[in-house]
């Protein structure tokens, strides 16, 4: 039996024991003269019954489909032979996990070795009774808790306080999610950066300046000892979020200043939304964009621009050379990305200075651009500065466009025609494909994750802190 | 006495002079500043407008595929057939061959071996494979003649697409056939067997490594799938959450800490949850690559803040007086919120959910995370089969170097916004309908 027929069969107990409740609450308030008699509505009974029946079978699959194989290895461990006992942890799990594939059918024994023969039946023999013992072991307390729960249907019994309850612990530990996931973020980074810097020495990584990835497979192998110095990466970072800023804070500051202060109702209604379509878009769709649109087109103008300054003998333009994958092209079209995103916090803080301000100033004669640059612009310069700051937090942990159209060599340069890589590009080319999770390759993109997170999350917390002590003032 | 009047009425013309030579400057300085307001937005609506053409004049092409009307004999001795052939007996009999000496016969122009090959590399590698199904779904055509539409090579699509019968230099020339093969495909054309058909390879067929064979309905489905996953998780749960943070939290450090991690959340860069998917979900749980419940897992992760900040908004807009008429009547705090106050916010939450569906259908980064790049020829069946998704299948084409994936790129493209205008459309009417003011 599969786990969804199991789920099946659980989910319709608990329906059947759900109405044979409902009946059960029904009969009982006969003899008494009606439901009105009873401590709590027929349903609240019937509840109780489904809770009773749902939730101890669901929590039984669940702790036994997650512990089932840690359980099994531990069990089969001890009958491999005694000198793979005393090997390593690392070479433990080679030969387990070859264990496994010959029980699994991949692979015959006859390659691993005879003396292994044990385990594999053992292994066989605990899948299949953990197989058909979990089925039967979860419909057994199904019945069993809907029989309690059964039981319980009595008229004194108010069901509805319990129902109630169960429904309040429901709500706290979905919330608490939110706070796992927080947690799962962080241990998993930090467990595998931690081991990355028993490999890399944490400065060397802090502090170097050079970005080669590549382990040599050989010992002797020239060229690739794999170096991980994350200041280029930084710094490429760094470049293109300042592109992006350098496009999206003019253009999203001055489009939000327009719409609040000069534009009528119905320029809003219609250029708002087609703002916002921008936020919408896909960012693998602006990446392509970035990469077969504009990356090409800069490097013709790039390109158009070096010959003309041949001709006309200036050097500096002559010696011109645009990458093909540039950090320019990456850099505008992210920015492109964040206008929005500017423009919304922007139009928000805006409205939020008190009208009279506004209304002081034209009193003394001010026009309304000098209003807005005089007045308006210094009393929301603290939230505009959380908006910012929030927005080079979504351009430095931005994915796709860099992937796209970034390039993957790590040149240190501030130069924006030069290909540049960034903290994103590498996490993502580093786990993309098949890996081993011991090597120091897999594990530097945790480490980069780490920092990657440690960053925006420091950002956040200032911007958030910024705008929510900003907004206090005028409330 | 008259030089002091005049001296101050002087000084009084000389003040009205610079008060409006300012004046004028401010004035100016007041257009100025309107006007990069103005600038502004046009950049921004230009952007999108680029945005969008730039995106449909490279992907409109690919919604049409040429074909080739090419009469096709299906000799019985060539191919070792007879009508009465059982299936196994036209599956074994060797198709590729028969094809190749098709052409040859049509074409016998081309004479040597590097000629040939290039007259067959005319027509999709999967020619033999269709005609074979032809045969099979029909065995009477064996021994007949009739005419076969041909799916062409994207070569030669994108030949007939962008270059035929346009004088084009050489440079914008963009056709990697040669003149043998371009002699060809213009007597096709001039005879009339060529024409365009609209592409429903496109969304029949699942990923290939040949353009004119490549769609997108696995990636579809894949997509389908993991929203699936997505949706099933993350609404309940949002709105468990959003229900207990505005009605049952009591005003505590461990309410204040579950809020303060929502907040973080919403702000995580989305490469982050693709690491949390690898390192909890795949490396520790040991859950497979690849597959939509995992992708399902990560993104409901990742939408989770998004609708429960909506999800809150929602409820707080409920007024007051809905939940104190529902004491008044005796109703439980879980009775009052379960009758009143959810149903009240209810399209509100829902607003929220759709947009971040919408969000979760965009997202491509953590999904490379967990292996959804793979190449998949199938189309996944079920939410532990291995699939890709629309935004990731954008990815792999986008990288490929076969000229005709842009265009195929481009369609996925459209095919996605199309989507996402539609999840965001039926939002915007969700609220506009159903949304209650007070």
């Amino acid at each position: 039996m599969n786990l969804s027929t199991l789920l099946i069969i659980i989910v319709a107990g608990s329906a059947c024991a759900y109405f044979l409740g409902y009946t059960r609450s029904q009969q009982i308030a006969k003899p008494l003269g009606g439901v009105r008699n009873l401590a709590t509505l027929p349903n609240y009974y019937a509840s109780m019954v489904g809770i009773w029946a749902f939730v101890p079978a669901m929590v039984l699959v669940v702790l036994w489909s997650v512990l089932d194989g840690a359980v099994i290895s531990s069990l089969v461990k001890s009958s491999l032979p005694d000198e793979v006992k005393q090997l390593s942890e690392e070479s433990l799990g080679l030969v387990m996990s070859q264990v496994k594939n010959v029980a699994s059918g991949i692979g015959s024994v006859d390659a691993l070795g005879q003396e292994y023969v044990p385990a594999v039946q053992r292994l066989i023999s605990l899948n299949t009774i953990s197989a058909k013992v979990m089925p039967v072991l979860a419909i057994f307390v199904l019945l069993i808790g809907g029989l309690l729960g059964y039981r319980a249907v009595r008229p004194q019994n108010n069901a509805r306080y319990s129902v109630e309850k169960v429904f309040n612990v429901t709500l706290f530990v979905c919330s608490s999610i939110a706070i796992f996931s927080t947690f799962g973020i962080v241990l998993s980074v930090l467990f595998e950066s931690i081991s990355f810097f028993q490999k890399v020495p944490f400065f060397d990584f802090l502090l170097g300046t050079h970005w080669s990835p590549q382990i040599a497979i050989r010992a002797d192998q020239t060229g690739a000892s794999g170096s991980f110095g994350v200041i280029p990466l930084i710094v490429g970072t760094l470049l293109i979020s300042f592109i992006a800023l350098l496009i999206a804070v003019p253009v999203g500051l001055m489009s939000a200043i327009y719409l609040s202060e000069y534009a009528s109702a119905r320029i809003r209604g219609f250029v708002k939304p087609a703002l916002e379509i921008l936020a919408g878009v896909p960012t693998v769709v602006y990446g392509f964009f970035a990469a077969l649109t504009v990356a090409p087109a800069i490097r013709q103008y790039g390109d158009a621009l070096r010959d003309w300054g041949a001709e006309n003998e200036i050097a500096w333009l002559a010696n011109l050379a645009v990458s093909s994958e540039s950090a320019l092209a990456a850099g505008i079209v992210m920015g492109v990305m964040i206008i929005p995103f500017v423009s919304s916090i922007s139009d928000d803080v805006i409205n939020a200075v008190p009208q009279s301000l506004r209304d002081g100033s034209y009193g003394l004669g001010a026009t309304q651009s000098e209003t807005i640059k005089r007045v308006i612009f210094p009393a929301a310069l603290p939230g505009i500065v959380g908006g910012v700051l929030l927005a080079a937090s979504r351009a430095i942990g931005e994915t796709m466009i860099v992937v796209m159209a970034a390039g993957l060599a790590a040149n240190l340069t501030v130069n924006p025609l030069e290909a540049v890589t960034t903290v994103t590009v590498q996490i993502v080319t580093l786990l993309v494909g098949d890996q081993e999770f011991d090597s120091a390759k897999t594990l530097a993109a945790f480490a980069l994750g780490l920092f990657l997170f440690v960053i925006t999350l420091a950002l956040n917390v200032i911007a958030l802190r910024v705008v929510k002590k900003y907004r206090e003032q005028y409330d | 006495m008259t030089d002091q009047i005049i001296a101050e009425s002087d000084a009084r013309v000389v003040a009205a002079e610079r008060r409006a030579a300012t004046l004028k400057k401010r004035k100016a300085a007041e257009k100025r500043f309107q006007w990069f307001g103005r600038i502004s937005i046009g950049f921004g609506i230009a952007c999108v407008l680029f945005l969008f053409t730039d995106i449909v004049s490279k992907g409109a092409s690919a919604f049409t595929q040429t074909y080739v009307d090419v009469e096709i004999t299906f000799d019985a001795d060539t191919l070792g057939l007879s009508p009465q052939s059982t299936e196994e007996e036209i599956r074994a009999a060797s198709f590729g061959s028969f094809f190749k000496k098709s052409l040859r016969a049509k074409y016998p122009e081309a004479s040597d071996r590097r000629q040939k090959r290039q007259l067959y590399a005319l027509f999709t590698s999967d020619m033999p494979l269709i005609l074979r199904d032809m045969v099979i779904a029909d065995p009477s055509l064996i021994g007949q003649t009739t005419t076969v539409s041909m799916i062409a090579d994207d070569d030669f699509d994108t030949y007939y697409k962008h270059s035929y019968g346009k004088n084009l230099s050489a440079e914008d020339k963009v056709s990697r056939l040669n003149e043998f093969q371009e002699g060809i495909v213009d007597d096709l054309v001039e005879s009339g067997a060529v024409e365009r058909k609209f592409n429903s390879i496109l969304f029949s067929n699942s990923d290939s490594r040949e353009p004119e064979l490549a769609g997108i309905r696995g990636a579809v489905v894949g997509s389908i799938l993991t929203l699936l996953v997505t949706l099933v998780l993350s609404f309940p749960i949002a709105v468990a959450t959003a229900i207990y943070l505005e009605e049952f939290a009591p005003k505590n450090k461990i309410t204040d800490f579950i809020e303060v991690n929502i907040n973080n959340l919403a702000a995580v860069p989305s490469v982050i949850f693709g690491l949390l998917g690898l390192a909890v979900f795949i490396n520790f749980f040991g859950m497979p690559r690849s597959v939509p419940l995992v992708g399902g897992f990560v993104l409901t992760l990742m939408t989770l803040p998004t609708i429960i900040i909506s999800s809150r908004a929602a409820i707080k807009a409920v007024p007051p007086s809905i939940r104190e008429a529902a004491y008044g009547m005796g109703a439980s705090k879980v009775q009052t919120v379960i009758h009143h106050v959810l149903p009240l916010a209810m399209p509100g939450m829902l607003t929220g959910t759709i947009i971040g569906m919408a969000q979760a259908l965009g997202e491509t980064a953590p999904l490379l995370m967990i292996g959804m790049v793979a190449f998949i020829v199938d189309t996944p069946t079920g939410i532990t089969d291995p699939a890709t998704v629309l935004p990731v299948q954008i990815f792999l084409w986008s990288d490929s170097p076969e000229r005709a994936f842009v265009e195929k790129t481009s369609a996925a493209i459209m095919v996605l916004l199309t989507f996402l205008i539609c999840m965001n459309s039926l939002a915007v009417w969700l609220r506009k309908r159903l949304e209650r003011r007070w």
